[in-house]
């Protein structure tokens, strides 16, 4: 499985080297055997994998086109509804949730002949930055199990890097995607936001979520995008820009693109991590990409800007879980306000208990000018900023995390050293543009180090090509 | 901005949340220190630009619309399936409304 690729699969199947069957067979089996080792998985469905395997060997029997994704293993994040197929958001509120619907990237994905073949792991409503915040367990980092896999989708990176998927879709608020991809070693991509639909992805803050890719490769990666992205009309912030044929046009000199490095972020970063991308961007200059620093003066107001936004918008969306709908009720609702309040007491852990605090704190009365407005106006800025360096430029390079994969337990009492480690993925976030994480070596403990790639609003075509160019080299 | 416990009780409230007398000293606590950060917020000038509610691109004005064409729903009996109690295909909640 670990060999396995988006492109040796559907060749695989074409030569007739092994059915779908066999091979889901064969990856139901691998992520069985191997998932006691990470807890990436939280749940494996077999029959829908081998309903959708033959499907796909029926249409090459009848000399159909089986479609990009034919045969291959994708793992799906919990927090992305799958019809008939649990889905729990990593929390106790949503335990028993069987969601009567498909998310829109699920749908796509089949129809393209990929294979789900289970539910990945994250933290609660995907709310951290190390999987610690699971009501299942914490993920171990399949590159050393004593630490962490990052968050959110901690799980969704580990499948792939373990090899007990070849794909995977995560999602990426502020840097759910991209960080555990730097943690794992493998590629992980935001797309700009409104190019992927959000149609059936829990909403934590609507504003910022995106659904992501993971893949071993930076081609598994773009594949998948092009599967899963383009206009939905059960989501009215998708967007109708055309999608570009992303696989079919990786390749190709990136010789003259101009690549800008933020100051501002240079700063931050430590030891082996700065070394390891301070090499990467040399390899940029290799590869004949004209580099040149650039500023993005308001990074500093990122994060408290972030955690304005996000926690205000989670607030009210997860209002809705309130022991009416969704099949969690305390035993103790006597009263309808004693329902609402010790349900959510009882269902929701800590992170997100915190988080719909903050939120409801700065909407309310007397705070919504001071923390909500101001942030929004700061998330302006942060936009312009990027905006304006798009103006030189044609991508922006940066760190992904100021450190590697940390243990597990070693930050989970300290909430904002935790929200200060997102500081380099939130930008891009806030800005809506898309942005990546390509592997970029190891710190001298053997953890793997991402690199971020940034470019404009729907433009993963360059950043794509940049990051295929850096990956070969 | 540091917070008191009756800060993050009335909070709490207003969310619906039940919290635990350990969870509040906890909140106390973490959301003082959270709010600290956020609080640099103030330093930054932002006189005379536009707040950010959503990531805008060039588009229509009627982008976002769908075409208006009928489409089955869930249907009753699927809407409410997961819902905790249920009555005659309803969603069944505690006693609003006192005699």
């Amino acid at each position: 499985m670990r060999e396995h690729s988006v492109r040796s699969i559907r060749r695989g199947l074409a030569a007739r080297e092994f059915s779908a069957v066999e091979l889901t067979r064969q990856a139901l089996y691998f992520a069985e055997r191997e998932n006691p080792k990470t807890n990436a998985y939280l749940r494996l469905c077999p029959e829908r994998a081998l309903a959708a395997a033959e499907k796909v060997d029926e249409r090459i029997a009848q000399g159909e086109d089986p479609g990009l994704l034919a045969g291959a293993p994708v793992a799906i994040k919990d927090v992305i509804v799958t019809k008939g197929i649990k889905t729990t958001c990593a929390s106790k509120i949503l335990e028993n949730y069987v969601p009567p619907y498909d998310a829109t990237a699920v749908e796509r994905i089949e129809a393209a002949g990929g294979i789900i073949i289970g539910k990945t792991n994250c933290d609660e409503f995907a709310m951290g930055s190390s999987n610690e915040n699971s009501a299942y367990g914490p993920v171990k980092n399949p590159v050393a199990p004593d630490r962490v896999p990052g968050g959110s989708s901690g799980g969704s990176a580990a499948v792939v890097a373990q090899g007990t998927a070849v794909v995977s879709l995560g999602s990426d608020t502020g840097g759910s995607v991209r960080q555990p991809a730097s943690f794992c070693g493998v590629v992980g991509v935001t797309p700009t936001y409104g190019r992927v639909s959000r149609y059936g992805l829990v909403a934590f803050a609507s504003s910022l979520d995106h659904i992501g890719p993971f893949a071993r490769n930076v081609e598994d990666a773009a594949t998948l995008l092009e599967v899963i992205a383009g206009r939905d009309p059960l989501d009215s912030t998708s967007a109708s820009a055309p999608t570009p044929n992303y696989a079919a046009h990786l390749d190709g000199d990136v010789r003259g693109l101009k690549i800008g490095v933020p100051v501002e972020y240079m700063n931050h970063a430590s030891g082996d991590t700065a070394a390891r991308v301070n090499e990467g961007i040399e390899r940029f200059r290799e590869l004949g990409c004209e580099v040149r620093e650039i500023s993005l003066p308001a990074t500093d107001y990122a994060i408290a800007a972030y955690y304005v936004i996000c926690t205000a918008e989670a607030s009210s969306n997860l209002a809705r879980f309130d022991g009416v709908r969704y099949t969690m009720r305390s035993a103790d609702s006597g009263t309808l306000a004693g329902m609402y309040r010790n349900t959510r007491g009882e269902g929701f852990g800590p992170e997100v208990k915190r988080r719909i605090m903050l939120g409801t704190y700065v909407l309310s009365h007397g705070y919504y000018d001071a923390y909500y407005l101001k942030a929004q106006k700061v998330r302006s800025l942060i936009t312009r900023d990027f905006t304006k360096a798009f103006e030189g430029v044609d991508a922006v390079v940066a760190p992904v995390s100021p450190y590697p994969a940390f243990r597990i337990g070693e930050k989970v009492d300290d909430p904002v050293a935790m929200y200060l480690s997102d500081i380099y993925t939130i930008t891009g976030s806030l800005a809506g543009i898309p942005c990546m994480s390509v592997p970029c070596g190891t710190t001298s403990e053997g953890l793997p180090v991402g690199l971020q790639i940034l470019c404009k609003h729907f433009d993963e075509l360059t950043m794509f090509r940049l990051a295929h160019a850096f990956e070969k080299r | 901005m540091a917070l008191t416990e009756k800060d993050v009780r009335y909070v709490a409230d207003l969310a619906n949340l039940n919290l635990t007398d350990k969870e509040i000293d906890r909140m106390v606590h973490d959301l003082g220190g959270i709010l600290e950060q956020m609080d640099r917020l103030a330093e930054i000038d932002t006189e005379g630009v536009e707040p950010m509610a959503q990531v805008l691109f060039e588009a229509d004005d009627t982008a976002t619309l769908r075409p208006d064409v009928e489409r089955a729903p869930l249907g009753n009996e699927l809407a409410v399936a997961n819902a905790p109690v249920t009555s005659g295909g309803y969603f069944k909640v505690p006693k609003v409304i006192e005699r």
